[in-house]
């Protein structure tokens, strides 16, 4: 009576038989098997839902490419081996001293040698490397690769063969003739197999590889020619003519590391952030600016600094191919976790970024 | 022999998952384990070298005074993945052995006995579909029940679905009958209805499309897949340019600087 406070009794329902058959409801749940886990939880506790925004959970919606070490290893063998046996036919061909041609023929015969070796370890399969020539497909450039290599090691190994053989021989022989012609083959399709893995990962479901289809056949190329020429170079070539050619690529690279910089894709981001996003930097470091610097500065001076500044733009160049190769495969595995272009989602790039 | 689909019409999943259970045991696919992804109860995660129908659930939670028919309400869809058999598959076309064929059913099938696990099939598939299985070394993806087809059956995902949101059966006919049911959902009120069967992209139409409800990347659907053969030119391009880049660089090089 005293207490000012509006205040109301609840309702007794203890005798209600709905409230009764609710409560009855209640206590069988209870009883029933729990759910054992928060629903929408990843892993990695982000909780990102499944969303218009976000895709499926922000789960990757492309696989990773299941190469490993081999298939990068591979890249740069083939692409100095290549450039290599081109070196070979032109420096013939321009009557430039036979110890540098032989030395380039040796150069695409190893490399021509190690890459099935590498391509072949990388199979699930391996015992089954020959049904890689079951087939010719152009629309496959892994077939077309395949068939370019397995002509390329042959011809290049004739080159190297048949011109060891000429020189123990030492007179016109049709051996000549044969040396002429592996070589001008191995030139054809060293050609191809400096500049293919880069149509190999550019005609893919990869973002990342496939907005940069026509940069990475050059790319490669160029990277291919570095090594080779550096390669000369540590063997003790050091003509003009090689620091030229030293030149034009490290040209090339600097500018294509530039063009990556500067180009706004968000699929690109792969390239620039992330441990692949360093890699390709390094890459591009060592291959471009660095033996750019000093090959130019090795242009004047004395001749024993020059000699060693060469040295060193060499080691970097060789270095540079080797890990651009690695950081493109990288970018790969990168850019297939990011469900965000494949999708198209308006935060593309954002998703799953911490985990790249 | 005419060409077949299946239409998975996520509106009438229930998640059971005896797709994916039905697919591992006439396949003889091994197991994935029993662990949750915590993603709603999705286990198995994507399509992979041992998932061929993957159920996926797309889980939004409870908002407070959303209820009833309220699209922000509680909702849980349910959908069943599967190989889409691309028009123009990626994967057929990228692999170097002519392990993966055509079939006379319209759908890509991988020959295990020509795969050489060379994994290009990976890299080419727009949906993320075909996978390297790390341990026997080859690719494996959905078959659509091609062993089952031959001898007049249906798939057996399709067979053990049991409420008929796994359908089999003519292209043409279930492309009509996709229509035909989109229209009727839409008259029931679901407005949020997808079909999801991109004609339009490089991929040409798949044969295996979903009627899905909201948009369809929610469930990891591209809305334009593309297959990587449309790059190819851009990359051929390319490798020719370089090609002659290589030889002029070195050529001019050797010419002019001949004297040393």
């Amino acid at each position: 009576m005293s207490d000012p406070t509006p205040h109301f009794t609840p309702l007794d329902t203890s005798s209600d038989p709905r409230e009764i058959r609710l409560q009855e409801i209640r206590r069988q749940a209870e009883s029933a098997t729990r759910i054992p886990l928060p629903a929408v939880e990843s892993p990695d506790g982000s909780r990102v839902p499944a969303s218009p925004e976000t895709g499926y959970y922000g789960m990757p919606l492309l696989k990773r490419p299941a190469w490993t070490v081999e298939i990068p290893l591979y890249f740069f063998a083939g692409g100095a081996a290549g450039a290599a046996a081109i070196m070979a036919s032109v420096a013939q061909l321009s009557g430039a001293d036979p110890r540098l041609i032989r030395d380039a023929r040796y150069i695409a015969a190893i490399g021509g040698a190690v890459s099935p070796a590498l391509l072949i370890a990388d199979l699930g399969m391996p015992s089954r490397f020959l049904n890689m020539l079951r087939v010719f497909k152009v629309q496959s450039p892994m077939s077309v690769g395949s068939w370019t290599l397995v002509a390329f090691s042959s011809t290049a190994a004739g080159a190297a063969f048949f011109s060891l053989l000429n020189q123990r021989t030492k007179m016109f022989s049709p051996i000549r003739v044969l040396e002429s012609a592996s070589q001008f083959l191995s030139a054809i399709t060293g050609a191809v197999l400096s500049t293919y893995t880069g149509v190999l990962i550019g005609a893919t479901a990869i973002p990342v590889w496939n907005q940069n289809a026509s940069l990475l056949p050059i790319h490669f190329g160029i990277s291919g020619m570095g090594a080779a020429t550096s390669l000369l170079e540590l063997r003790g070539h050091n003509t003009l003519a090689l620091n030229a050619i030293g030149i034009t690529g490290a040209v090339g690279e600097t500018l294509i590391g530039a063009s990556i910089e500067l180009r706004k894709n968000p699929a690109l981001k792969p390239l620039k952030s992330g441990r692949s996003g360093w890699l390709i930097r390094l890459g591009g470091l060592l291959s471009g600016p660095l033996p750019l610097l000093l090959r130019l500065l090795a242009l004047g001076g004395n001749q024993k600094r020059n000699g060693r500044l060469r040295k060193v733009a060499a080691v970097s160049t060789v270095a540079g191919s080797l890990v651009t190769r690695f950081a493109w495969i990288q970018a790969g595995g990168a850019s297939a976790k990011d469900p965000a272009i494949p999708l198209q989602l308006p935060e593309a790039g954002q998703i799953l970024r911490r985990g790249v | 022999m005419s060409v077949t689909a299946f239409l998975t019409d996520s509106t009438l999943c229930i998640g059971c998952k005896a797709c994916e259970v039905a697919c591992k045991e006439w396949n003889q696919i091994p197991g994935d384990g029993f662990e949750w992804t915590g993603r709603s109860y999705d286990n198995t995660g994507s399509l992979g070298h041992s998932t061929w129908r993957h159920v996926k659930f797309v889980e939004n939670g409870a908002i407070p005074g959303f209820g009833g028919n309220s699209p922000a309400a509680f909702s849980w869809e349910f959908s069943s993945d599967v190989c889409k058999h691309c028009e123009n598959a990626g994967c057929l076309e990228a692999c170097p052995t002519g392990a993966i064929v055509r079939t006379e059913f319209g759908g890509v099938f991988i020959q295990s006995d020509v795969c050489n696990g060379c994994a290009y099939c990976v890299v080419s598939c727009p949906f993320g579909v075909v996978e390297r299985n790390p341990e026997d070394g080859r690719a494996f993806k959905c078959t659509f029940c091609y062993d089952r087809q031959k001898v007049g059956l249906q798939p057996a995902c399709a067979t053990a679905c049991p409420t008929q949101s796994i359908q089999f059966g003519k292209l043409d006919d279930l492309r009509e009958k996709a229509q035909d049911r989109m229209t009727e959902l839409k008259d029931q009120g679901f407005e949020d209805v997808h079909l999801y069967d991109p004609q339009d992209s490089s991929v040409g139409g798949i044969h295996a499309f979903f009627i899905v409800r909201g948009d369809p990347r929610t469930y990891n659907l591209p809305p334009q897949p593309d297959v990587p053969t449309i790059y190819q030119r851009k990359a051929w391009t390319s490798a020719a340019a370089a090609a002659g880049l290589v030889f002029g660089t070195m050529l001019l090089a050797f010419l002019t600087r001949k004297e040393s």
